[in-house]
Formats: C-alpha cells, structure tokens, sequence
C-alpha cells in the first residue's frame, strides 16, 4: 500500500493524467465494451448446464484446440520470421529493400476472403506451391498445414512492424558496448539486443496470436472446414451457429473466446509493463 | 586482427543468410500471393482491367472506402496517442486490464464485431426504439446499421488499437525520466507532448496509421455483416466479394482487378510512409 | 502532492480547454457523419431486393426488364437495389434491421424466419402462386470430362475412392437441399431408416472437401481443382458450363429434390417505406411469360408448366423430384436432420 502511495506521487508529476483517462475510458465504452456487452447479453440467455453442454461439445473443442494450437505455432513462426525480417529491413542495406519493406502490409490491405481464395488456389494439389508440396508428400490445402499457413500470412505484419521500431532505436550503440566488452555477436544479438527487444517481439507475438484465434475470412477457404480433420476454426462454428439464428450459443462461445484472448493479452502486457518498468529504474 | 577479419567475414555470412531467409520468406508469403492475384486480375486483357474498375460500383465502393479509413485513421490516432500518453506515463490501478480492453477488437472474430453493432443500432437493438422515434418526431431518417455511419463504426472498431499497440512499446522502452524533468521544470502537457514524446515515437506512430490505414481499407467480415447494399454502402472488399461470388469467370477476373486496386492504394500510402522516413533521415544524418 | 497538482492543472488549464475544442470538434464530425445519410431521392421509387448468392445474373437482367415494364405501366421511375450473400445470412441481416422491400431467398424456411419476427405477414406463401416460388431448381452432379469415375447416380458417390464436394449444411442453407436430394435417392429406393443413415454415412464420409457455401464448394471444385463430382443446384452447374466450355459434364440423377426458392415481401418494411405496390409488382412480374423465360435462361426451372416444356432440352424433366412437404416441411426437417445431435451430426460423426 505504501509503496503505492509513492508511486502515485512520483506519477502525478506529469499533466494530462485525467483528459487522457477521461476520452480513453469514454471512447472504449463507446466503441468497443457497450456494443460488445449488448451481444454479450445474449449469451446469458443460456442456462449454466446448457452452456457447459455446449462447451463440451466435441465440435466445440476441438474448433477451440484448433484455433489456439495453429494460432499459436503461427504466432511463433511469425516471431522468429519476423525479428530476422525486421532485422535485415532496418540493419542491411540491399538492393529492392524499400520494396520489400512495403510488401509488409500486403496482409491488411487484401481483404481477407481474397488471402483466403488465392492461398487455397496456390497450396491446393494443383497450385503453384501445392504441386511441388504434394510431390515430397505434403497436403497443405484443407489440412492443419494450410491453416497454419494462412495465420502465418495474416499475422507477420504485427511481429516485424512491432519489432522495426525498436530496433531504429537501438543504433549500434549497444553492439559496440557490448563489442568492447568482449562480446561475440551471436552473444550480443541473444544477450543484448534480444532482452531489448523481448516487449516488443512480445507484443507482436500477443497480436499476431490473438488476430488468429479470432481470424475467419482467410482461413475457410484453405481450412476445408472438417469436423472429422478438425481444421474448423472457432469463428467457423459460431457462424454456424449464426446461420441457425442461434444467437445465445454463438455469442457464448464468442464469449469464451474473448475470455481466452483477455487472459492471454494481459498476459502479454503484464510481462511487458513488468519490462518497462525495469527500464524506468535503470 | 585475424580475429576481427574472422568476425567481420562471420557477419558477412550472417547478412547473407538473414537476407537471403528474409527474401525468400517475403518471396514465398507474399509476393507469390500478390503475383498471382496480378496474373487473375489480368487474364481477360489491360483493356477489360481498367473497363472493371471503373465501373460505377467500384467508384461508388471505393468512396465509402475511402470514408471509413479516413474515419477510422483520424479517430484511432486521436484515440491512439491518449491512450498511449495514459499507459505509458502514469501508473494506476486497473492500468493491465484497460491495457488489455484495448487489444480486445485485435482477437474479436469478424463475425461478433458486425452481430454487436446489429445488437446496439439494429432492429433487434436496445437504441433502435430510440433512433425511430427521432426519426419519427423529426422526420430525418437516421440509419446506423445498414448505412455508412454502421460502416465506419465497424471500421473504426477492428483498427481500434493499432496506434496505440505500435506506440506503447516505444514509449516504454524510452521511459519518462524527460517528461518528468520537463514537467517538474514547469512546462505545459502540450509542450511536453511536441517537443519531448512526439519526437520519440515519429516512427513508431506512423507504423501505426499505416498498419491502421492498410487494416482499415481490407475490412471485410465486420463491415459485411452491416453492410447489404451494393453501390450505396458497399465497401471495396464487399465489392470484391460480391464480384467473386457471381461466379462468372469474367466477374471473377474483375474481382480480382478490383482487389489490385487495393493493393496499389496500399502500396501509394506505403511509398509516401518511405519517402517521408528516409527524407527525415537523411535530414538527420545531413545536420 | 495537492499542491503539486493544483499548480500543474492551473497550468494547463488553458491548453485543456483548447483540446477539449478538439475533441469536441471530431465528436461533431462524428454526429455529422451519422446523420448525413438517408436515402432521399424524390422522384425515383427505390426498393432492396435481398437475395442469395446465385441469382446475381437473373435478377441483374430482371431488374432492367422490370424498370423498363413498370414505367410504360405506369410512368413511375424505379430503382432496384440489390443484396446477395448466403441465404441464411440474408434472412438474418433483414430480421436485423436490414432494409428490405422485398427478399427473394433460397428456401422458405429462411422467410419463415422472418416470418416469426413479424416482419412479414402470415401467409405470405400464399400470396404469389406456386407457393410463391416463381422459378424452381434442383440438385445435380457436376463431374470433369469423361466422366472417369462413371458417376450415374446418387449409388456411384458412395463407391470407395470418389471424392465428393458439397457445402457444409450446418453452415449453408442451400447444403440442406443437396442432404435433402440425397436421401430422397434412398427413400425412393425403399431403403429402411437404418439403411438411409448408413448410405448418407457413406456418401459424407467420401466428402473430401466441406466449404462453407455452395459458392465455396464450386471454387473448390472448378478453380483449385479438388474432388471427382460436385454436387450442386442445377443452375449454378449450368453457370459452370457456360462458363467453361468443354471441361465439365452435368450428370442428372435419376432422384433429386424440388428446390423452391421463394419470394415475398417485407410488409413491416414497405409500409414504412410506401413502396408496397411497387414491391408487389415486383415479384407478380416474376410469374409473367418474358420473366419466366429469362429464368430459364438462367438456368432455373420456370414455375409456369408450358413454358418448362419450351426448355425441355436444357432442363431433364424425367428425374423423380420429391418435395420439401414428403420431409413434412422446413421445421420438421431441421428438427429431424440438421439441429444439433440430429442426423447429420450422428452420420458425420465427430
């Protein structure tokens, strides 16, 4: 209690404390808690046994271990991907770097049911990548594979543009330091500028796993939607669930998602707050 | 010194490999895509591309298109560096879980954002007795759901903390050791905001209106499910769409000219996002 | 502390004022923008058409040919406003709020959804002839040249090796008309109940690829070229043929199921909008002759019985065709087939 106190001193110092929680708090209601707690409500209309009958639902669960598991193998490829790419953008200079800084958002801009077609022509049997897959042996298309790839493809955005900032930042000063001190590079990058990058590649992370767990337009055409291969997404069932107008269980299930998600977001802004705040001490 | 060749021929090779990894993932995730979306979009001939994008729909589509991102982009960024000001240079209670509100659109499935905005404005809403009686009593014809004011809700709502997410973590790894300072020196929040915070996170900012700008413009699921009319309220993605589902190959083809239509506006803002950050650089490494 | 604060707000006090202007100022915008929009246009009739996905081409040409009749009828300029989507998404965008004059779906089961908010009328089924179905299709195979697998009929699906691609019905209303075709094969076939579930369980286990919608199971199908036979409307298959000359046989089963995709109209809508006889004439113009033809030419069976006969090549008159009423309507056939831990969950097992 008492260091809190402090804290709170220390804070005040700065202006602006109450203008900026007064149109944050006001425009979140606004935007995005009033209409979302008005679909919510639906979902109360199930009773407790009813809405844990559906959750245990096979379908259910397994759509749930879908999204979250390809989600989050996606959201990993995109990190490892994504610090290498944000790295050569901002550290090398090379021929036809601009263009390819700009293919970045290629995934926003193409709206999602576009991703979704071209990416199931290009993995399917008979597509450019397909072929050559189903050669070694590999079904991408209609498989976890295609899933995982599609996440991949919507995701990389937020890892490399969290990522780029922060590495401009760093601007060799460290390396030299650590350079000086005696530090192998591969050292220094896992050491050094890792540790520094570690909230942002955390955030990046946290972005790209929530946008694929909630992800649907790119993923139903190159899912195959099988109950029996269990690629169907948890978007996928509740539209399902829509288009019977059963609004209570689609927005219980969207309800839990969203439960999910809000555990593992403030998961990620603990650790990076925690980051932050070690920085301020320093 | 045959130490430091060796180093500096092992970060030759590490460049050549990063480059080379960075290449052809991008190659392969998506310039592949895109090409062949160019390849569709050309098989019928230059001749039928330009005919298919200038039809009145897609003008039509491509202005609301061009409201919502607007809309959207000035909204979040407002919104954006509040939010980022709040998280970044106070503690609170409740600090983690407004944080994380705030990332909540990020993983909403498209499919919920459009039923909440249908369950708020729509017929089955709790305003919708009260838009109708407005209407009623003076005769206007306000529509939110079903009409362009839905459209940028549902918009403004999916781009909602893209700013902000790009900004915080800049913010936070400079700290707030000079606001302070400059607080406690006596200068004003605005003062403090332009001189000392803007300038930290010039980049990190424009990263955010261009990542909002470029999410904005592919929206489809959301503003799909508020959005029914085509040539009125219909955006390029629905366009696109609706195109697409016509089934015709020649429909078909269109669609895909029109979705090159939004990869070149997103490319444009991309390229105007480069040359303002390497005029800026330049200009640094000039003084 | 207190001190502290009193001095810094006093400070900004002024430079506060001037942001609340600016949030004051885009809160106007914002209001400004929500209230701009409305239709107003005086002397133009404009009436929504909500449709499903396949009828673009139809009611594209229905449209003008409409525009075109009523004014030398009537001197009245209308405007036709088109919406297509998933019939089940369709309906419910209406019940949502959408503002539709008139729907004209794919089945009667996703107006009747309508129907039980109040939106329309009862009876409404009885308001147009024909059940107010002006133009009817029904369910085929769609096969590659050459036939290689020698699909014939609905028993040829269910040989081990053939692919099969059919939407998902527990996502596309129009899937339930292909299950519904399907077991109308095993019913006329005699088979016991037992026997109908174990030949559905065959057939959807050879399903390979399951899209969302029927226009997704067509692109599986055509563009990324997956599966043996598709089995699609009769009017979308048709669409393909045109489309792609040469490249795809449409095989008619000798058993399939009458899809009545029927029409009606918003009576909560067009009574706040004015536009009732404008809506109804709308839809009595389907039934006329030249109407009815341009069905055809799209590829749906016309409701009027002579002018079918005119079309007697491109239509296959000779399938057996059972109706929704032999399953006891939509809601019995829900409630027996598609709900949960109804039939099609327990042959597609998970």
């Amino acid at each position: 209690m008492k260091r809190r106190f402090r804290k709170n001193k220390k804070i005040r110092v700065i202006p602006g404390f109450h203008l900026t929680l007064g149109i944050t708090v006001t425009m979140l209601s606004l935007i995005v808690l009033i209409p979302l707690a008005s679909v919510m409500v639906y979902s109360l209309k199930l009773s407790l046994s009813e809405f844990f009958g559906l959750l245990t639902k096979s379908n259910v669960l397994y759509a749930f271990a879908t999204s979250i598991g390809c989600s989050f193998l996606a959201a990993c490829i995109n990190v490892v991907f994504g610090v290498i790419l944000a790295w050569t953008l901002t550290r090398y200079d090379f021929p036809g770097k601009r263009i390819l800084d700009g293919f970045i958002e290629l995934p926003f801009a193409l709206p999602t049911a576009v991703a979704g077609i071209t990416l199931s022509k290009m993995y399917s049997d008979t597509g450019v990548i397909g072929k050559p897959l189903a050669v070694l042996g590999i079904k991408a298309a209609y498989t976890h594979v295609g899933l995982v790839i599609a996440l991949v493809f919507v995701g990389i955005p937020f890892v490399v543009r969290s990522v780029q900032p922060i590495l401009e930042k760093l601007d060799g000063q460290y390396e030299e330091a650590a350079y000086i001190l005696g530090a192998t590079p591969s050292k220094t990058f896992f050491k050094v500028i890792l540790s520094e990058m570690k909230p942002a590649i955390l955030t990046g992370f946290g972005l790209a796993f929530a946008r694929g767990v909630g992800e649907y337009g790119s993923v139903i055409y190159i899912s195959g939607n099988s109950a029996k291969e269990h690629t169907q997404v948890i978007s996928y069932v509740i539209m399902q669930k829509l288009n019977y107008i059963d609004y209570a269980s689609a927005t219980a299930i969207a309800l839990v998602m969203l439960i999910i998600s809000f555990l593992i977001l403030f998961a990620v802004n603990i650790i990076q707050m925690k980051q932050a705040q070690r920085t301020n001490q320093l | 010194m045959n130490e430091l060749e060796k180093l500096e021929k092992r970060k030759k090779s590490t460049r050549h490999i990063l480059i080379t990894v960075s290449v052809l993932f991008l190659f392969l995730m998506l310039v592949l895509p895109l090409l062949c979306i160019i390849a569709s979009s050309l098989k019928e001939g230059f001749a039928f591309y330009m005919q298919s994008i200038r039809i009145d729909y897609v003008k039509s589509a491509l202005k609301v298109t061009l409201i919502a991102t607007v809309a959207a982009v000035v909204i979040n960024t407002f919104f954006g560096l509040c939010v980022s000001w709040l998280l970044t240079k106070f503690s609170f209670r409740g600090k983690q879980v407004l944080a994380t509100l705030i990332d909540i659109p990020f993983s909403i499935s498209p499919v919920i954002v459009g039923l909440a905005f249908l369950m708020t404005f729509g017929r089955l809403g709790w305003t919708y007795p009260f838009i109708r009686a407005i209407n009623q009593f003076f005769g206007t014809n306000i529509r939110i759901a079903f009409a362009i004011p839905g459209v940028i809700l549902a918009t403004v709502f999916v781009t909602f903390p893209y700013v902000s997410r790009e900004v915080i973590p800049v913010l936070n790894a400079q700290g707030k050791d000079e606001e302070e300072a400059a607080a406690l020196m006596g200068a004003g929040g605005l003062k403090i905001f332009f001189k000392i915070t803007f300038p930290q996170m010039k980049w990190a900012l424009l990263y955010g209106v261009i990542l909002c700008t470029s999410r904005a413009l592919g929206e489809f699921g959301a503003v799909n499910a508020l959005s029914k009319t085509r040539g009125e309220t219909f955006t390029l993605p629905l366009e696109i769409d609706a195109l697409y589902m016509s089934g015709t190959e020649q429909s078909v083809t269109a669609a895909f000219a029109v979705s090159s239509l939004l990869v070149i506006l997103a490319v444009i803002i991309l390229f105007l996002r480069n040359i303002l950050e390497y005029r800026a650089k330049t200009r640094r490494e000039s003084r | 502390m207190l001190g502290d604060m009193q001095k810094s707000r006093k400070q900004q006090g002024k430079k506060t004022t001037y942001r609340y202007h600016i949030t004051a100022l885009l809160l106007a915008v914002m209001m400004l923008l929500l209230s701009g929009c409305g239709r107003q246009k005086s002397d133009v009739i404009t009436i929504t058409n909500v449709s499903y996905d396949p009828t673009r081409e139809f009611y594209e040409a229905y449209n003008k040919m409409f525009i075109q009749h009523y004014e030398a009828e009537t001197g009245k300029k209308v405007e036709v406003i088109q919406s297509h989507g998933g019939s089940g998404m369709q309906a419910r965008s209406v019940v949502e709020g959408c503002n539709a004059d008139v729907v004209t779906l794919a089945l009667a089961h996703d107006i009747s959804l309508i129907e039980d908010t109040g939106l329309i009328n009862e009876g409404w089924m009885d308001q147009f002839p024909d059940q107010s179905a002006p133009y009817t299709s029904t369910i085929v195979f769609l096969v590659r040249k050459g036939n290689e697998r020698n699909i014939k009929d609905w028993d040829d699906l269910i040989q081990p090796g053939v692919e099969v691609i059919t939407p998902d019905p527990k996502s596309s209303g129009g899937a339930c008309w292909n299950f519904l075709a399907a077991l109308s094969y095993a019913k006329e076939k005699g088979y016991s109940e037992a026997e109908q579930k174990k030949f559905l369980k065959e057939l959807y286990a050879n399903v390979s690829v399951m899209d969302s919608g029927a226009r997704g199971s067509t692109t599986t199908f055509v563009e990324n070229g997956k599966g043996d036979v598709l089995i699609a409307w009769e009017n979308e298959a048709m669409t393909v043929l045109k489309n792609y000359p040469g490249e795809y046989e449409l095989i008619s089963p000798t058993v399939s199921i009458l899809a009545q995709p029927s029409v009606a109209v918003v009576d909560d809508n067009v009574d706040f909008n004015g536009t009732r006889d404008v809506a109804e004439a709308y839809l009595s113009y389907l039934y006329e002759d030249d109407a009815q033809r341009l069905a055809a030419e799209n590829g749906y069976r016309p409701s009027n019985q002579e002018i079918l006969k005119e079309y007697e090549d491109t239509f296959d008159l000779t399938m057996t065709l059972w109706s929704i009423d032999d399953f006891g309507g939509w809601d019995q056939a829900y409630k027996d087939y598609f709900d949960d831990d109804a039939w099609f969950d327990e042959i597609y097992n998970y």
